[in-house]
Parts: structure tokens; sequence; C-alpha cells
């Protein structure tokens, strides 16, 4: 059985086949500041409780601290919520970004069945969960019920293989693969991570493929757990207990395809579309006006890691705001520990607290109209970060870095 | 059934063009709508009336899970999306909110302001214009029950402790 099949023959009970449509009891259900929306629709169905408190999370990151009166007041309705309703694992604004605070705190297990009211759920693919988004009425009856339909996903397994090139990295590969099979080349399907690339890659850079798997519309992004996996999770689960021996990586998979990464130059997603992709330089020399480093897909520690190396002991340009957006109050304080965030500052970074910040145009560095930015971040599509009439390009850390000193996007292998 | 106005559009349409993520703040539907289609096409909020049909390309509703993209539409009048294929998130998100989504190629077959027609049970979709028509898999019934309710929230309020 392949990886898909696996997680929801046990999640419906009985042995399933691709194309099936099942009826899935959720190990975890994540929802941010949509819990609002999600609230509402629990009440309107008439529902009294939540079907098992310790497998919801609810935290706040798009909008933190609240940006408006709007927000505030709804923060409020499901803080009061979460409270009354005695969740045991509601975190308020400050702990970050739910993709990482969930793995982070140890809420993610391989072979889980995880649903999230946010696209990006299929992050914790890179733990081997099955993982993926709904919207806010279908989480009101998760809360309700604990269960949720599904079909069966066709599986698409991508093989990578080659060592990646000096300040070339995982944000890179995955930017080139979503180039190469468009926006919807993965509909519907549970893409698998597979190959020595991936099995180099730190957990973290994992997250970045399952994170953007979205992105060429997959309905799940995995990577099987592993000696690295293993590792990672003991130091964040309660009482781990080791990785399984088979997680269907024997399974033979609807669909393949094979990616050499190993000459593969730095990527950058034009805009407005993220497959709109090119070699960074073709697009070098154009002028930017803001660069972001942050969000679920890059605001890890490796991330500031990366950048901050670019950036030491030089300055960002002029003309150009940057902002810094760690992914987590953890990745917060311990790049503060390490003198990352002190360094970043004085070479003119702006650093702003743990969540979303201006990666969906809510607030926290919003752009004109006629400006360029370019960011980290996963989605470039028009209007995401403020004016409809700018332009948003996405790339890795050490790009955007070295785009952030130069003041216009440049090839960090040429710095 | 559906019928109505049509308003064509290509590939790709994401959740950002549909409502964009400044406006997420608010819940209300009818807000909401006043800003639907915005950043592609300001003038549909104006003039878009009650029953009209989306019709689109490959990949309608990428992007992300905000269920306010299909409460904007169905908000300022949608009767039905159809698409030739649609983001699975924005899919799942219409049916719950009780709005018709028809995945078919038929964006050949029509241009904005054709009337339309729509057998949701049948599968058929007309152009009342041209004469023209298209057949398409009907939903599976329980999907098509959901609809018919006007969505998951009067769906699950029936059936919730029975
Ligand atoms: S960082 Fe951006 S993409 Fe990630 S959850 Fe927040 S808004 Fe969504």
């Amino acid at each position: 059985m392949t990886f898909a099949q696996r997680v929801l023959s046990r999640a419906s009970g009985r042995n399933v086949a691709t194309g099936d449509i099942v009826q899935a009891k959720v190990d975890l259900a994540m929802s941010h500041e949509n819990s609002a929306l999600v609230l509402s629709s629990f009440r309107e169905i008439g529902a009294e409780r939540i079907w098992d408190p310790s497998k919801v999370v609810v935290l706040f990151d798009h909008r933190v601290p609240a940006n408006t009166i709007k927000t505030a007041e709804s923060h409020r309705e499901v803080r009061s919520f979460a409270r009354g309703a005695g969740l045991p694992n509601f975190y308020d604004m400050g702990e970050g970004i739910c993709h990482q605070v969930l793995p982070e705190k140890g809420h993610v297990r391989p072979d889980m069945l995880i649903v999230g009211s946010d696209s990006h759920t299929t992050t914790y693919g890179a733990l081997g969960a099955f993982s993926t988004g709904i919207g806010a009425t279908e989480m009101a009856s998760v809360w309700a019920t604990g269960k949720i339909w599904m079909r069966v996903p066709e599986t698409l397994r991508l093989r990578i293989r080659g060592r990646l090139g000096t300040r070339v990295r995982s944000k890179d590969v995955i930017l080139n693969i979503i180039g190469q099979l468009g926006a919807d080349g993965a509909d519907y399907r549970c893409v698998e991570f597979t190959g020595s690339t991936v099995d180099a890659m730190s957990i973290a850079s994992r997250m970045v493929l399952s994170n953007m798997s979205i992105e060429m519309g997959a309905k799940a992004g995995v990577c099987f757990p592993d000696a690295t996996t293993d590792r990672w999770l003991a130091a964040r689960v309660p009482g781990w207990s080791g990785i399984a021996a088979d997680y269907g990586q024997n399974a033979v998979p609807e669909e393949e395809a094979e990616f050499d990464v190993s000459s593969l130059a730095p990527q950058v997603a034009c805009p407005h579309q993220v497959d709109n992709v090119c070699d960074v330089t073709e697009v070098e020399g154009t002028r930017i006006d803001q660069a972001v480093l942050g969000s679920c897909t890059n605001g890890r520690l490796e991330d500031l890691e990366a950048a901050e190396a670019v950036l030491r002991g030089r300055k960002v340009h002029r003309d150009v705001r940057f902002i810094v957006v760690p992914a987590s109050r953890e990745i917060y304080i311990e790049a503060a520990e390490r003198g990352m965030l002190a360094s970043l500052a004085s070479s003119g970074a702006v650093i702003v607290n743990p969540g979303c910040g201006p990666c969906l145009g809510g607030h926290q560095g919003l752009l004109a109209a006629g400006e360029r930015c370019i960011s980290t971040t996963n989605r470039n599509f028009r209007g995401r970060m403020g004016s409809p009439s700018a332009e948003v390009f996405l790339a890795s850390p050490d790009t955007v870095a070295a785009s952030a000193i130069r003041g216009e996007i440049s090839d960090p292998r040429r710095l | 059934m559906a019928s109505g106005r049509v308003w064509k559009y290509g590939d790709h349409v994401n959740t950002d063009l549909i409502i964009p993520g400044r406006y997420l703040d608010d819940y209300n539907a009818a807000s909401l709508a006043a800003h639907a289609m915005e950043d592609i096409d300001p003038s549909f909020a104006s003039s878009v009336r009650e029953g009209d049909i989306i019709v689109a390309g490959r990949n309608f509703g990428c992007g992300s899970s905000r269920e306010q993209a299909p409460l904007a539409l169905k908000a300022a009048g949608i009767g039905a999306v159809v698409a030739r294929s649609f983001a699975r998130i924005f899919y799942r998100n219409c049916i719950n909110v009780g709005l018709p989504v028809i995945m078919c190629d038929a964006a050949g077959m029509f241009n904005t302001g054709d009337r339309a027609e729509i057998d949701l049970a049948a599968g058929t979709m007309r152009n009342l214009d041209t004469g023209g028509c298209v057949r398409f898999d009907p939903l599976p019934d329980f999907l098509l029950e959901v609809l018919e309710e006007g969505g998951l929230v009067p769906y699950m309020k029936g059936r919730l402790g029975r």
C-alpha cells in the first residue's frame, strides 16, 4: 500500500484503494485566526462540545499582535472560547506560525492524519504525517465529530538526486520542481519527496518541500521518516518510541518523476504565479524596494543563519526595507542567543515578532503601488503583499539576503 | 438547476484574486462580496447579478484555504462556478458553503455575457444564446445532498446528535 492508502486505511478502519471516498478519523486538527469562523459554524450547527479537546490545536499567528480592532475582537472571542472549553493546546499570540509551532511542540508524528484550516498544513508531511488543508466550516464539523470525508489520492513520487551547490537550498529545489510541473502539476495527489537529496536534508529543509507542495496543487506532501526524523522527534515528542520500519516506501506509486539537482542554480519565482520560475541569473539586476525573510516556508533557524552569513559585516542597501520574521518564539530566542538577531539588525534589518508577518498582506510591511519585493515566502499572487500593482519575487534566504545588500535581485553565489 | 449570465476567466484564478488578504479580518459576507474578484476584474462586484455563473479554465481557486473566497462569490450572487479543474480546498469549501461547483471544460463554449443553464443532477450545461450543450459528471449523491440543503452547516444541523 502507498503511504496515502496506509494512513487512510487506518483512519477509516478498512483497506482502501485509490479513488475510494472514505470517512476518516482525524488525529489532529489545527486552526489559527480563522477559528473565529470555525467557531461561528460550530455554534450554528448546534454542536455543544469538541469531540476530543486533546486533538485540537488553536493558535494565533496571522495578525499578531492584533492589527485592527476587528482582529482584536475576533482574537478575544476565540480566546474566551478556548479557555471556556478547556482546550489544552491553545497558544495565544507570540508562539509563532502554526506550521512551525505544531511540530516544535511535539504535536506532529509520522502516520498521523492531520487537517488544518490553512492550505500550508501540508508542511507536517516533512515528519511523515498525511496532512492537508480544509476550510473553516469543514473544521467546525471536524471539531464536532472528529471525522472527515476524503478521497484516497493517487501518488506522485518525486525522486530527487544530486548534491546541492553552495548557496543552493531546498527552496531552490521546490521552486524548480513547481516551475517544471506547474501550479496544478500535482493536483489532488499525494506527493512523496524521495531520493538522496532529500535524505541529506535537515527537517527544516524538508519542511520547505512539504510546505510548498500545495503550490502545485498537492493534497499532501510527504518525506518518509528516517534517522533524521527519528532524532528530531525524540527531542520533541513526549514518550517517542521511534520510527516504524515501513511507511509505504516500497509501494508502487501511480506516477514517478526524477530530478537531478546537482547543477541547479538559485531559483526565483517571478510575478504573479509561483510556477513562473527562472534561474536567478535571468532576473539579476531587477531593482527592489523591500526584502522579506520569514514565513512557514523559510523563517526557521537555518534560514536566519543562511541570511546572516550572507549579510555579516555588510549593510542592507539604503533603498531597501529588509524585514525579518522568525517563525517561532523558540527560533527567535535561539537566534537572539546566538547573536544572529543583533548581527542582522546591525546590518539594517527590521526584526518583527514571530508570526506570519507581511506574508499574507495583513500588516508589518505592505507594498505600495508599483513597488517590488523579494521574499522567502511561498506566494507571489497579485495583491498578496499589499497593492495589486506591486510585484513579489520568491527566492531562498541566501538570494533574498544578497538582494537586500545590492538593492536589486542578486545571485548569492557571486557576492 | 441554476441559470444566469456567464463571467468568463482563464486558468489559475487564485484565492487572493477572488478575495484579497487585506479584507480577511472581516467575516461579513456582504462586505466581502463588495470586494469579490477586485484585483482581476474591478467591474465584477458592481455589475454581477443574482444567479450569474463563473466559467473558468484550469485550477480555479488555487492558493489559500480561505472560505471567504466562495463566501464572497456566493454573497455577490454567483449561482455556480464551472471550471475545467479546481484546487481541492476551494472545491470542498464551495460545497461546504452551498455554492455549486462543476468540473467541466466549458470555457470554449461561452463568452462573458452569454446566458447559461445548468442541471446539476442531470450533469448538463447549456448555452441559451448559442444552443450549445456540454455534459459533466454529476457530484456524488452525498455532496449533492449537502448542496441541496444549502451547505455543510444546515446539513450538519439536521444530523448532529442523531
Ligand atoms: S506564513 Fe504565510 S503562508 Fe505561512 S501560514 Fe502564515 S500567512 Fe500562511
